[in-house]
């Protein structure tokens, strides 16, 4: 399995993260050897085993719908990096992000 | 040397801290005055605090020891010092994961397992340094600082618990909080020669300890000795209803039960534990304590864990995939760091992104974004997890003829700061003992098995049964008891 | 040439709980006070977890029970990620490859008497949290968008039909019926301005061709659509537009991928949404923080045991049991369960359900309608109701006494009550009652035609007209005579 530049540029849009030149290189060359060696799970045989999600397996676990108290909306916005005191704030908006 | 009148209250073992403020032999002021002091001298050059609450910690003390004083009835950790590792949140505090993405980030709300550290009466000193987001097994990916281990500055504490082994190796205090997604608390505690235990998944609440991995993040306990890890589990222990996998049944009293000597006790061995790659003295040491095990009348025997090989290989993609996941919310919209480099919205989400993450946790989003794509999610991710089924029924049929499995926790000892920086895949087949354990849920102990020539701290990882943590730690503590392995403390802290 | 017009709709519903699908914030309403409703869960803070409202699972199950689906034994929750404002975990909570319910159906109820019912088939319904809402600045300065939560995480149900509908006009009507159901189920309120229903509609056309094969057209979507009016325009501009495409440049479905398109009201047109640069990819996974649901069949029975008669079944009812035309049957279904139970109550005291009807959609509604009355605060209860439409068709009061009494008793600020006593005694302190002393009318008939010569003649020369005056005075004589029977016993004594 290797990956080319043009597979890591695909797939840091697709992860959001501005990666340089360099960077682009490295993890073409090191996702490349950590997926030759991820390979060795293809000798294994899975037929009919069913993938297992959760350490622990549990169902239906609920709560009931009953209102809890939200946070003072100072609160919720207190860690944007720009809000103007009743929203978050992001540059215009386009149809599509 | 045993803990004598002249041993700094901070140097002692939990155990000893609690019954000495219980009987006022002394205060919690003094020993809280003592782990600040200890931190003064000695974390200059340790690096294992982020943080230090200081005022916060004194004032904590002083009402405690005003409680005792006034002869009112207080938690049983009442007073005692606590480190806690800094992806953890708690109301006030500046919460980091060692990241420039949440530099400045301060949680409205505070953890389950805090809160209940803190309900029993635990006080929190100090935030410790780890690997960025948990993502790493040396601490070097920490956006902040380098820890060095208290056996050897040169060298690694492990990681990504780094601060949190550190920072109980170094004897500031005598138990921390450390989280362990794939070894996180057993490979540092073992190369910081510290007991660390990762509980078996559901057994401490996830609210508020900021994700990893999901389905394999586990909070666990650090201390000197196995009964101090005995006493932080129980206090942390039971179950949390805002954390949907919380499993909820009762928590045994893991610090009356410890000490109790388990009668016929089977202890296996897996060959697989001990391939290439596993340093000699390491294999020596681990052998040594098999045979110890022997004399104290256990069963020793060899069982099999056929998919073990694969460990690694199926947690590189799981880990990843949910990782990928679970940090896209950091945006740069709602809290986190912002880029002032970007023209529209798509980005300002690269551009925070890819200034706020460093280089291991970007690798890791990458990996775990190509393995969840299409076309790819059957061939990678789907596959691991099946592969992980069948590493957790190796362990469920191991453990029909075993009480606990013994092994080591890393190959080698802690090696220098450095040395692994550029390759990754050999970063993370160092983690090949410690992740079957995540992967499968169940819980394991690592403690100090003996010294290297060069005296640096050998770790034995002991593995059970889901929810058997009682067994982990007498098992442990039979160990503990028999092999004085206690006696040895790092060189700067007077051992 | 010519064309059928394929059309297939995702609605989604929000559900009326009172708190939001994985946290305990409240879901009410509110854009006056943006980001009050949110909790470390729904702004998606590092280290928060999802646990699920077990109501909002019961009343998605019960909508696809509503909408016929097999709710299969097993179900899980998945993150579909992608990047938006809005979306403050970077992914959304849904369900992908198992949804809690599949394979169901719901009828477009015929138009007319006559007509047959159109069946939609339902591909799945699925419970997801709604994402936030995104505020644009509407300056064009370029000063920011404004991003309030207090929606994020409130629980909706997509619903997903086969493409089975064949023109705008159904497609409407389909929403029209899947809303009646919803309200009749009491799952959701529907209640569009406030986003609580809104519709996405893939559209295309499938041309024939001249050897008679059918030829598909390029699939788009138009999203966000929030009311039923304009779903109904912009698939009719859509058709068109798509239509006048195919005969311009000959596109089939194989020429260009599925495009996303908005619609602008104002204009009554549909627009093209920016393209992304790539197919999204939405990396699904199991989410690792919610564990599976499972119900078991006895459970499943239990509750479809007690599900809500559906609208579709009252409306044949109605008109099987009580003669109802579609129209009617209709009219009193879209005022709601209540106001159908009341109807039902009525009509099966009095068996006739034509007169409950109209007294129903007449003088009922427009009480309710004039006072802004509910039917839990009107004052008439349906015994009551029954009672008085009773005295009528057994001829004990005349309808005009029946509206005056009905008038009289639901008057004044506060009315009491109503009950047959009630009715009784105003009807006997009234004198409404009808008098049955035929002995007495014609005794007050033969007086009458002695003191009015006149009139009589003019009767008898043909003015009709004369009779009414005639028959006024014998009411007036005779308080509570049935001027039915009156008239006719004139008549006959003049003819006589
Ligand atoms: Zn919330």
């Amino acid at each position: 399995m290797s990956l080319s530049a043009k597979d890591v540029e695909k797939v840091a849009r697709l992860a959001r993260l501005r990666l340089n030149e360099t960077d682009i290189e490295q993890y073409a060359a090191q996702l490349s050897q950590i997926l030759d060696y991820a390979a060795i799970l293809e000798a294994v045989e899975t037929e009919g085993v069913e993938p297992m999600v959760h350490a622990i397996e549990l169902a239906n676990v609920w709560r009931e719908d009953e209102i809890l108290t939200s946070l003072p909306r100072q609160q919720a916005l207190q860690n944007s990096p720009a809000q103007d005191g009743k929203h978050f704030v992001v540059p215009q908006i386009l149809d599509a992000s | 040397m045993s803990s004598t009148a002249a041993t700094p209250i901070n140097q002692l073992s939990m155990s000893e801290q609690l019954q000495r403020l219980q009987n006022k032999a002394i205060s919690s002021v003094e020993l809280v005055d003592a782990t600040l002091a200890a931190i003064e001298t000695h974390d200059g050059s340790v690096g294992a605090f982020l943080q230090v609450y200081p005022e916060q910690a004194r004032a904590q003390a002083a009402s405690f020891d005003e409680r005792r004083a006034r002869g009112e009835t207080v938690p049983s950790l009442a007073g005692l010092p606590i480190a806690i590792k800094d992806n953890m949140c708690r109301t006030g505090d500046t919460v980091t994961c060692a990241s420039r993405m949440l530099h400045n980030y301060r949680p409205p709300y505070t953890a389950g397992a805090i809160e209940r550290l803190e309900r029993a009466g635990a006080i929190v000193v100090g935030r410790t340094n780890l690997d960025e987001f948990a993502m790493g097994s040396s601490g070097e990916n920490s956006a902040v600082q380098l820890t060095r281990n208290p056996w050897d500055l040169e060298r690694t504490p492990g990681g990504s618990s780094s601060g949190s082994a550190a920072s109980v190796a170094a004897r500031y205090v005598s138990g921390s909080l450390g989280s362990d997604t794939g070894g996180s608390i057993r490979q540092p505690a073992g190369l910081c020669g510290v007991v660390g235990l990762k509980p078996t998944y559901g057994r401490v609440s996830r609210y508020g300890l900021i994700a990893f991995a999901s389905s394999l993040d586990q909070i666990g306990p650090l201390a000197t000795d196995v009964t101090g890890a005995a006493i932080l589990l129980e206090a942390i222990s039971g179950h949390d209803p805002r954390d949907s996998t919380s499993v909820d049944v009762p928590v045994p009293s893991y610090s009356q039960l410890v000490q109790q000597p388990l009668a016929g006790l089977r202890v296996g061995f897996c060959p697989a534990h001990f391939s290439e790659g596993l340093d000699q003295e390491v294999a020596q040491t681990i052998r040594q304590a098999l045979t110890l095990y022997r004399q104290l009348g256990a069963e020793v025997k060899e069982i099999a864990l056929p998919h073990a090989d694969y460990s690694v290989a199926a947690y590189y993609l799981i880990a990843p995939s949910e990782a990928s996941s679970n940090l896209s919310r950091y945006d740069g919209i709602h809290y986190g760091y912002r880029s002032d480099k970007f023209e529209n919205l798509a980005d300002l989400y690269a551009a925070s992104r890819g200034e706020g993450f460093g280089p291991e946790v970007k690798r890791r989003i990458m990996l775990g974004t190509y393995a969840l794509s299409a076309g790819y999610y059957d061939q990678y991710y789907a596959r691991a997890l099946k592969v992980r089924r069948l590493i957790r029924r190796d362990y469920d049929e191991a453990f029909q003829e075993v009480d606990v499995i013994a092994g080591p926790v890393a190959p080698t000892t802690a090696f220098r700061l450095g040395e692994k920086n550029n390759d990754p895949l050999a970063m993370y087949l160092s983690d090949i003992y410690t992740i079957g354990t995540n992967l499968a849920g169940i819980p394991a102990i690592s403690l100090p098995a003996g010294y290297s020539k060069s005296g640096l701290p050998i770790g034995l990882q002991l593995q059970g049964p889901a929810f058997e943590e009682i067994k982990l730690l007498q098992a442990a503590y039979m160990f503990e008891q028999a092999a004085g392995v206690l006696e040895r403390k790092p060189g700067m802290v007077g051992g | 040439m010519s064309y059928d017009v394929i059309i297939g709709l995702e609605v989604h519903v929000q559900l009326q709980t009172q708190t939001k699908v994985f946290c305990g914030c409240s879901t009410a309403f509110n854009p006056q006070a943006p980001n009050t409703q949110t909790c470390p869960t729904c702004l998606g803070l590092p280290g928060a977890l999802p646990v699920l409202n077990k109501k909002a699972f019961e009343l998605a199950v019960q909508t696809a029970m509503g909408l016929n689906c097999e709710i299969p034994l097993f179900t899980k929750w998945d993150r579909k990620q992608y990047f938006y404002p809005d979306l403050p975990k970077g992914y959304q909570i849904s369900q992908y490859d198992l949804p809690f319910s599949r394979n169901g159906h719901l009828d477009i109820p015929p138009a007319t008497d006559g007509d047959t019912p159109i069946r939609v088939r339902i591909l799945r319904a699925h419970l997801e949290e709604d994402a936030g809402k995104n505020l644009h600045d509407e300056s064009g300065r370029g000063a920011g968008s404004m991003i309030d939560l207090n929606r994020a995480g409130t629980p909706l149900v997509e619903i997903v039909t086969e493409p089975d509908l064949r023109n705008a006009m159904s497609a409407r009507r389909f929403l029209e019926e899947l809303r009646l159901l919803l309200v009749y189920l009491g799952v959701s309120d529907c209640n569009m301005q406030e986003g609580s229903l809104r519709c996405d509609a893939n559209v295309n056309l499938h041309v024939h061709g001249p050897d008679g094969t059918k030829i598909p057209t390029p699939i788009v979507e138009v999203k966000n659509l929030n009311s039923f009016r304009f779903t109904e325009q912009a698939i009719e501009f859509e058709v068109a537009r798509q239509w006048e495409q195919y005969q311009k440049t000959g596109q089939t479905i194989h020429d260009a991928p599925k495009v996303t398109r908005g619609f602008d009201p104002d204009r009554g047109m549909t627009y093209a949404l920016r393209e992304k640069e790539e197919a999204a990819d939405y990396r699904y996974f199991p989410d690792p923080d919610l564990v599976p649901v499972t119900v078991t069949e006895e459970q499943l029975s239990l509750w479809r045991s007690r599900l809500v008669e559906s609208p579709a079944s009252r409306r044949e009812r109605f008109r099987q049991e009580y003669g109802l035309s579609l129209y009617d049957a209709q009219v009193i279904l879209d005022q709601g369960v209540l106001f159908a139970d009341y109807f039902e109550q009525v009509a099966s005291q009095t068996k006739d359900g034509k007169q409950a009807a109209n007294w129903l959609t007449q003088e009922v509604q427009r009480v309710l309608n004039d006072r802004r009355w509910t039917l839990t605060e009107f004052p008439f209860p349906a015994p009551a109701l029954g009672h008085l439409l009773s005295l009528v068709s057994t001829k004990k009061i005349t309808g005009k006494s029946a509206k005056d009494v009905f008038n009289l008793l639901v008057e004044g600020d506060e009315p009491e009550v109503v009950t047959s006593e009630t009715i009784d005694a105003t009807i006997a302190e009234r004198g409404l009652a009808l008098v049955e002393d035929t002995g007495a009318i014609d005794m007050a008939i033969a007086d009458v035609i002695g003191r009015n010569p006149k009139a009589v003649q003019d009767f008898r020369s043909g003015k009709q007209a004369a009779a009414g005056a005639l028959i006024g005075q014998v009411m007036k004589a005779v308080k509570g005579a049935d001027p039915q029977s009156v008239r006719e016993r004139l008549l006959k004594q003049l003819e006589g």
